[in-house]
C-alpha cells in the first residue's frame, strides 16, 4: 500500500471509531457529563465549600483537572478495549486481517479512535466544569500535548488489554481493580501532600499521579509535582516513554498474532 | 501465471493437532477450482493461512505468483475472503460495512461507495443499504459477505462454504454470479459440501483429507475414474420379488422403487433393455446421489470410518 491508500484506509479506521461511539452516543457520551456533574455538586458545590481552599486553589477549581483527566483516560482506554474486543469477539476482525493493511495503521486507527472520545468526552466535561466554575488555562501547548499524549497512553493501555482478553470479564477486570483505585488514588480529589509521607511515598509510584498533576500544572501553574521535587519534564518524558513502550509491544504482540490469529 | 501456489504448507497448532502436513497446490489462473475435503481435513486452516487469519508453520504461499511473506501487502490486494462464518458488525448499516471494507484496501471514499453499489446491485440487496445487518436473512447476510470480499475487486476470490445454510433460491444465484465474475477473469476458490454445486461449477478439483492433498486433477477427468454409479428406478407397477437378473446388481428398496448399481462401462440401455424384457416398467429415474458424492467418498472413507 503505498502512503495515499493508507491514509485512506487509515481515514476508514478512524471514521469507523468516531462513528461507532457516536452512534452509542447515550452509552459513550451522556454518562460521564452526567457523573462529572454529580461529582461537581456533591464535592465540589456541597462538600467543596466546607473544605476551603486545596493546594493554594479553591476546591472546585483544583478538582477540575482531575476530573478532566479522569475522563479522557477512562474513555480512552474504555473506547479502544470495548471496540476491539468487541471486533474480536464477533470475528469482524478478520475483515481487517484479510487486507493489505499493516499492524501499525490497524494499531493507529484504534488509538486515534480512542484519542477522539477521549478528547470528545473530555471537552463535553471542561464545558460542564464551565458551569461550575470560570477556569482560564494557564500554558494550552502544554495542556494540550499532556492530554493528547495520556489519551495516547490509555488507547494503547485498552489496545494490550482487548489483545489478552478472552472475554468480557478480561476487559473490565483492569479497569476496575487496577485503574479505577490508581486514578482515585492519582489526585484527583485531593493532594498528595496531605498524605502521610508514607503513603506520599507510595503514591509517587501511581503513574497516574504524573499525569494528572502534570495536566493541573498546565491548567492551574501549579501542582504537587514541584512541591515533591519532581520536574514537570520528568511527568512528560514518563508518558513518552510508556507510549514508545506499549506501542512497541502492541505492534509485538500483532505480529506474532496474540488474540488475533490461530 | 498461477493464482494461489502453495508449497509444503505445514500447519501445527498448539497441542500438536497437525492440520496441514505439507500441501502443495497450484490453481491456474481464470480458473474455478474446488477444495473438498471431510470436516476437519484441513480447508479452513489452508483459507485461515492464505488470508492471514491462521498463521503457518511453515511452507510457501503466493498469490498471483506474489509471495504473502515477502510483499504481503501486494498479495493481500489481490484477494477476497467469503469466509464460512458471519464476521462483519452486525449492528452496523449494511451499505457501511461494505464501503468500509473497500475503505480498508486504500480505495477513496467516492471508489468506495461506487463500488459498493456496484456489488450490493448485483448481489440484490441495493435496498437494504441502510438497514442494520442484524435484521437481514441468513441468506441476505451471505450475499453482504460475498459484496464485501468483491469491494476491492480482486483477482482471487476464496469462498469458504458460502451456499451453507441458504435456500435453493438463493444458492443458484450465486452460481450464476459467481460464474459471471469467474467468465470476467476472477480466479475462484471453493469450499463446500454441496459436491453437485462443485461438480456444476468447478474445473479443477483438490480433495484434502487429514492435512494431506489426497487427489489434485480436473474435474473431468476424476469424474471418468467413477468405478460404478448407482441409480434409483420408480417403477410404473409395484413389484414383489427382486428380478433375477445377472447383468448388474438389483436392491428392491419397496415394491415401487428398485436401486441399480452399474460397473463401468455398462451403459443405462443394459438396465433399461433387460428391465423391460421381464416386464418392469419404469415411471422415472435418478442417480441416489451426486457422481462426484460417490468418489469423494470413495476417497476419504477411511478417515470418514475412523471418525464413527
Amino acid at each position: 500500500m503505498n502512503a495515499t491508500e493508507q491514509f485512506k484506509a487509515l481515514a476508514t479506521i478512524l471514521y469507523k471509531e468516531i462513528h461507532r461511539f457516536m452512534r452509542i452516543w447515550m452509552q459513550t457520551l451522556i454518562p460521564p457529563a452526567i457523573m462529572i456533574m454529580l461529582y461537581f455538586v456533591i464535592f465540589g458545590t456541597l462538600i467543596g465549600k466546607r473544605i476551603g481552599q486545596m493546594g493554594g486553589f479553591d476546591y472546585v477549581q483544583f478538582m477540575i483537572p482531575g476530573l478532566i483527566m479522569m475522563s479522557v483516560i477512562s474513555n480512552s482506554y474504555s473506547n479502544v478495549v470495548s471496540s476491539f474486543f468487541g471486533q474480536k469477539f464477533s470475528r469482524s476482525i478478520e475483515e481487517l486481517l484479510i487486507t493489505p493493511l499493516p499492524h501499525y495503521l490497524i494499531l493507529l486507527g484504534w488509538v486515534l479512535g480512542g484519542v477522539a472520545r477521549g478528547l470528545v468526552v473530555g471537552a463535553i466535561v471542561t464545558f460542564v466544569s464551565l458551569w461550575f466554575y470560570d477556569l482560564s488555562v494557564d500554558n494550552w501547548p502544554l495542556c494540550i500535548f499532556v492530554v493528547i499524549s495520556t489519551s495516547v497512553l490509555f488507547s494503547l493501555g485498552g489496545f494490550l488489554n482487548a489483545l489478552f482478553a478472552e472475554s468480557f470479564d478480561d476487559i473490565s477486570i483492569i479497569p476496575t481493580f487496577i485503574m479505577q483505585p490508581l486514578i482515585y488514588l492519582g489526585g484527583v480529589f485531593y493532594s498528595i501532600q496531605l498524605l502521610p509521607q508514607f503513603w506520599q511515598t507510595i503514591s509517587l509510584g501511581n503513574p497516574i499521579l504524573y499525569m494528572i498533576n502534570a495536566f493541573r500544572f498546565s491548567i492551574l501553574g501549579s501542582s504537587d509535582l514541584e512541591a515533591l521535587g519532581f520536574s514537570i519534564y520528568s511527568a512528560l518524558g514518563m508518558i513518552v516513554f510508556f507510549i514508545v513502550l506499549f506501542s512497541v509491544i502492541c505492534l509485538w504482540l500483532l505480529n506474532k498474532g496474540r488474540g488475533i490469529r490461530s | 501465471m498461477k493464482a494461489l501456489s502453495i508449497s509444503n504448507l505445514k500447519k501445527e497448532y498448539q497441542g500438536g493437532v497437525q492440520a496441514l502436513k505439507g500441501i502443495d497446490l497450484q490453481v491456474e489462473e481464470g480458473d474455478f477450482f474446488a477444495l473438498l475435503g471431510p470436516n476437519g481435513a484441513g480447508k479452513s486452516t489452508t483459507i485461515g493461512i492464505i488470508s492471514s487469519l491462521v498463521t503457518k508453520t511453515s511452507g510457501q504461499v503466493k498469490i498471483l505468483d506474489i509471495d504473502i511473506d515477502e510483499n504481503h501487502s501486494l498479495a493481500k490486494k489481490k484477494l477476497g475472503v467469503v469466509g464460512q462464518e458471519v464476521n462483519f458488525n452486525q449492528f452496523e448499516k449494511v451499505g457501511d460495512i461494505i464501503r468500509n471494507q473497500a475503505g480498508y484496501y486504500g480505495l477513496g471514499f467516492r471508489k468506495s461507495k461506487e463500488n459498493a453499489k456496484y456489488y450490493m446491485k448485483k448481489l440484490d440487496i441495493w435496498d437494504k443499504r441502510n438497514e442494520q445487518a442484524r435484521k437481514l436473512s441468513g441468506g441476505m447476510k451471505r450475499r453482504v459477505m460475498v459484496a464485501k470480499a468483491l469491494v476491492n475487486n480482486p483477482k482471487l476470490l476464496i469462498l469458504d462454504e458460502p451456499t451453507a445454510g441458504v435456500d435453493i433460491e438463493l444458492r443458484r444465484s450465486l452460481w450464476d454470479f459467481l460464474t459471471e465474475i469467474n467468465n470476467n477473469g476472477t480466479s475462484i476458490i471453493l469450499t463446500t459440501h454441496y459436491l453437485e454445486e462443485a461438480e456444476r461449477l468447478c474445473r479443477n478439483i483438490a480433495i484434502i483429507d487429514s492435512g494431506e492433498i489426497v487427489e489434485n486433477t480436473s474435474m473431468q477427468e476424476l469424474l471418468t475414474r467413477l468405478e460404478e454409479e448407482t441409480f434409483i428406478f420408480d417403477l410404473a407397477q409395484p413389484i414383489n420379488e427382486i428380478p433375477d437378473i445377472k447383468e448388474f446388481e438389483v436392491i428392491l428398496e419397496n415394491p415401487k422403487r428398485i436401486k441399480v448399481t452399474l460397473g463401468k462401462g455398462q451403459g443405462l440401455n443394459t438396465v433399461f433393455k433387460t428391465l423391460s424384457g421381464i416386464g418392469i416398467e419404469i415411471s422415472s429415474m435418478r442417480n441416489e446421489t451426486g457422481r462426484l458424492e460417490e468418489l469423494f467418498l470413495e476417497l476419504v472413507e477411511p478417515t470418514l470410518k475412523e471418525k464413527d
